[in-house]
């Protein structure tokens, strides 16, 4: 029973990564239909800029992260301005294969600056607590709670700011949207500036229990892909839900099925699910 | 039908430049990077057939350049199978498990087609590396045998194994060549374009597109077994996602969706990392961006920047404008 | 008939766009499907040729039961089709855009290409000869080479009903073959309709342009929120109150009668 509420705790701090950067790839397809596959090492850079603000200038945890998170908003949008803007008319391979190229680009960057080495996040919340007869280290609680402060103030954020209503309206319909005088790349911009940001903390928050190194986006960001297929591209309950399901399913199935395999769970549901329902799960069968 | 025609002259130029650059290069190191960009380019043909010219961005397809390698690397050395029927093998088992893919995959469409079948990627990658008992898992498979002798000819020099991918490398162009300049390849260009027109027009898209997959990865698995056989080791790495975001690179630097472009891309961009050492630590930094460039002003990749300023050229001078038949004129 | 639906229907999530519609078209004839904007002219259009499944009803051509069948089954018994927008593969010639309508018509699998065998040739043959009669039909040979990026709309319109033709069809089914084009090429596409027929095709069509449709049809059905209202002659539909009433009311609010 222990290792089973263990468990439940473990997928409850995995998820809450999941639902972090999964929210920010479905805001990002719901208002430009790009499937970002960059995203990833957008996390990744968020992880290693906090680091190296927490390792040279000896910032604390909190501020290095605010900005990191400002950062990756601004590099967001000048990856929105610079490559994807030219391309938001073509067929929807070529901003795919320009994700691919931002992510290359990324990836090789974060070489030459930090080199492939593993790193540790430094935490200040590092020590164990006792939790219903469980141990637990403070930042698996932290990254729970903030989380969850960080949904709430996104719905907030997007339920009650003309702003941020402007986005949900674009990820409906984004011609409407254009019509009723929303400017769609202002909207973009934020859009990529909310998802970036989102990705810098969800990195942040994880570094110190998983580890920083200049590939560590991509298995992130192919189960953030897995996440919002299951929850409905550009769905933004979908990508929450779908975020946490996935994130208990991973800890369970690695406790109670395999170890080595793990990481396939994800990839298995959704070969699974794409094959019974091409169109997705959430899709209502429209074309 | 004249051999030499004027329309072939660039091609077998080529050819014929390519069966004497052994005798021409003497760096060993030089020959390696060029069998090795031949690998690629014979796979990155098989991405072409789906992606270029089919407009399906399929993913995973380092996966399926894996199996080829595994199944021709563990037939060798598991049940002591020699190259050639181990290569047969291979390419048609992966050609098999991409037509299983393609049946389930092909049925979704655009972005989920890519998600779905990156992730069939990465499923065959992580099984590669964690299936120790038969890949060997992170350490690979070890000594593989290379192709035996084909009656006198032996394969153990460098130059001889040179023509021998050459040959494979000719072999896929060719054939990819007949299939996209026929009936069959205008119906995969018109999938490309419009599905449902496509099905209008009374053509069974799925077929066609399960086709062109099967196709594409009976090259990757080609590519695959040919690499296996050459290189001896087998390490999962080389069927990771990363590998096929590379054969992306190959594929639109090159040209997605022209004959030459695969070609063109893999040799340029392996001889270029290999051969200057900058551009070899800043490899995909200075990919990236130029990858972003040509998507963005030059969609169809070098070969396809070409093909627009021959065809300007050509418009600005009428006299060569000839008809149909004299374009069969002798070279 | 060639061609009889039987209690079609398809609804959009609760939405009824065709309601129960009972329809024939007669071998040989034009009839043409009119109504207001939104009453399922083209949802009816796309059931017809396979694009959406029905919700009820059954679809019959040449006696036959086709209401399951896949949309490139229904192409190979002879249904063709146009769409409202001009879909065209842009970056070809007129000629390439056409020779792939003859497609189906051909059997060439990957061993033909690969030896170019006698099949081959023939049916590559077959394709581009095809192609050539329906532009010179479709009155094109002149624009045969031209990139059809580049061409007028009213040839783009008539690059669609020449694709549709060269899939050998017995039914054509014109959706707006006439819209966003002048006066004259209405007459222009009125004339090549006229000459299908002399061809011993049938055809039906949807279109805005009352004139036109009144010149050509034979026979009419009006389709008003899904459901069929009237059907006749064209004078009996012109003198039809429910149609006029119908007309009127798209444009003021026919509930408040």
């Amino acid at each position: 029973m222990d290792l089973f509420l263990q468990q439940i705790i473990n997928g409850l701090t995995t998820g809450s990564i999941y639902c972090l950067v999964a929210l920010g790839l479905t805001l990002v397809y719901g208002v430009m239909h790009l499937p970002n596959f960059a995203h990833g090492s957008l996390y990744m850079m968020g992880a290693f800029i906090t680091l190296t603000l927490i390792k040279s200038s000896g910032l604390n945890y909190w501020l290095a992260m605010l900005a990191s998170a400002v950062a990756l908003a601004a590099i967001g949008i000048a990856a929105e301005r610079l490559v994807f803007h030219p391309l938001r008319n073509a067929p929807h391979a070529n901003n795919l294969i320009a994700a691919v190229g931002l992510l290359l680009f990324l990836e090789g960057l974060a070489h030459v600056i930090w080199g492939p080495e593993f790193w540790q996040l430094p935490t200040p919340y590092d020590r164990v607590v006792q939790f219903l007869g469980l141990t637990i280290t403070q930042q698996r609680l932290f990254i729970v709670a903030a989380t969850l402060v960080l949904l709430a103030g996104l719905y907030l954020f997007l339920k009650k700011t003309l702003v941020g209503a402007s986005i949900e309206a674009m990820s409906q319909d984004r011609k409407g949207a254009s019509l009723v005088g929303i400017k769609v790349s202002r909207v973009s911009m934020l859009t990529f500036a909310i998802a970036t940001g989102l990705a810098a903390v969800a990195a942040s928050l994880a570094g110190p229990i998983n580890l920083v190194y200049p590939s560590m986006g991509h298995i992130v960001i192919l189960k953030a892909f897995v996440i919002i297929v299951l929850g409905g591209m550009g769905s933004l309950p979908g990508a929450v839900l779908g975020g946490y399901i996935l994130g208990l399913a991973e800890s369970m199935g690695a406790t109670y099925i395999s170890m080595a395999y793990k990481d396939l769970i994800a990839f298995a549901i959704l070969v699974l699910i794409l094959s019974l329902r091409p169109t997705g799960l959430l899709s209502g069968g429209v074309k | 039908m004249a051999l030499f025609t004027r329309k072939n002259c660039p091609a077998l130029a080529l050819v014929i430049l390519s069966l004497i650059l052994p005798l021409v290069i003497t760096n060993k190191y030089f020959m390696h990077v060029i069998i090795m960009g031949y690998i690629w380019a014979i796979a990155v043909y098989g991405l072409n057939i789906i992606l270029g010219y089919t407009g399906q961005t399929a993913l995973g397809h380092a996966g399926f350049m894996g199996i080829g390698a595994y199944t021709a690397g563990l037939l060798n050395l598991k049940l002591g199978l020699s190259f050639w029927p181990a290569m047969v093998l291979a390419c048609l088992f992966t050609a098999f498990l991409g037509w299983l893919a393609g049946i389930v995959s092909l049925r979704t469409r655009g972005h989920y087609f890519s998600i779905f079948t990156l992730c069939v990627g990465v499923i065959i990658h992580v099984v590669i590396t964690r299936w120790d008992d038969l890949t060997g898992g992170m350490n690979g498979l070890i000594g593989i045998s290379g192709p035996p002798p084909a009656g006198p000819v032996s394969f153990d020099s460098l130059q001889a194994q040179y023509y021998l991918v050459l040959f494979f490398l000719l072999a896929t162009i060719f054939v990819a060549g007949r299939v996209v300049n026929s009936l069959v390849g205008r119906t995969l260009t018109a999938i490309k374009t419009s599905e449902e027109l496509t099905e209008v027009l009374g053509i069974n898209t799925m077929k066609n597109k399960i086709f062109a997959f099967v196709l594409a990865t009976f090259f990757a698995g080609l590519a695959g077994a040919l690499y296996a056989g050459y290189i001896k080791f087998l390490g999962p790495q080389m069927c990771s996602v990363s590998m096929t975001f590379d054969m992306l690179l190959y594929l639109f630097v090159g040209g997605n969706g022209t004959i030459a472009g695969p070609l063109i891309g893999s040799l340029v961009l392996s001889t270029i990392t290999e051969s200057l050492q900058v551009v070899q630590e800043y490899r995909t930094v200075i990919f990236g961006p130029i990858l972003i460039v040509l998507i963005i002003f030059f969609p169809r990749g070098l070969y396809g920047g070409y093909e627009i300023l021959r065809d300007r050229i050509r418009r600005r001078l009428p006299a060569r404008e000839a008809p149909e038949g004299a374009k069969e004129e002798v070279c | 008939m060639l061609l009889s639906t039987v209690n079609l229907s398809k609804s959009f999530g609760g939405l009824m766009a065709v309601n129960s519609v009972d329809f024939s078209i007669k071998k040989g004839q034009i009839v043409a499907i009119i109504g207001p904007n939104g009453s399922g002219k083209t949802t009816f259009f796309n059931v017809v040729s396979g694009i959406h499944r029905p919700s009820a009803g059954k679809i019959f051509f040449n006696g036959e039961d086709i209401t399951g069948a896949p949309v490139y089954e229904r192409t190979l018994k002879g249904i063709a089709r146009t769409f409202q927008t001009t879909t065209l593969f842009s970056n070809a010639t007129v000629l390439d855009n056409v020779i792939v309508g003859h497609r189906l018509r051909t059997k060439t699998g990957f061993w033909d290409v690969l030896t170019r065998n006698r099949r081959f040739k023939e049916d590559e043959r077959k394709c581009r000869e095809k192609a050539l009669e329906v532009l010179e039909f479709a009155g094109l040979s002149n624009l045969a080479d031209r990139p059809v990026e580049n061409i007028p709309q009213e040839a783009r319109k008539r690059v669609a009903i020449a694709m549709a033709l060269a899939t050998d069809p017995q039914l054509v089914l014109l959706d707006e073959p006439a819209a966003g084009i002048n006066f004259d090429e209405t007459a222009g596409i009125t004339e090549l309709v006229r000459k299908m027929q002399k061809r011993g095709l049938t055809v039906c069509l949807i279109e805005h342009k009352m004139q036109m449709v009144m010149n050509l049809a034979e026979h009419i059905m009006v389709l008003n929120q899904g459901m069929k209202i009237a059907e006749g002659t064209p004078e009996e539909v012109a003198n039809n109150k429910v149609v006029i009433e119908a007309y009127l009311g798209s444009d003021d609010d026919a509930e408040d009668d």
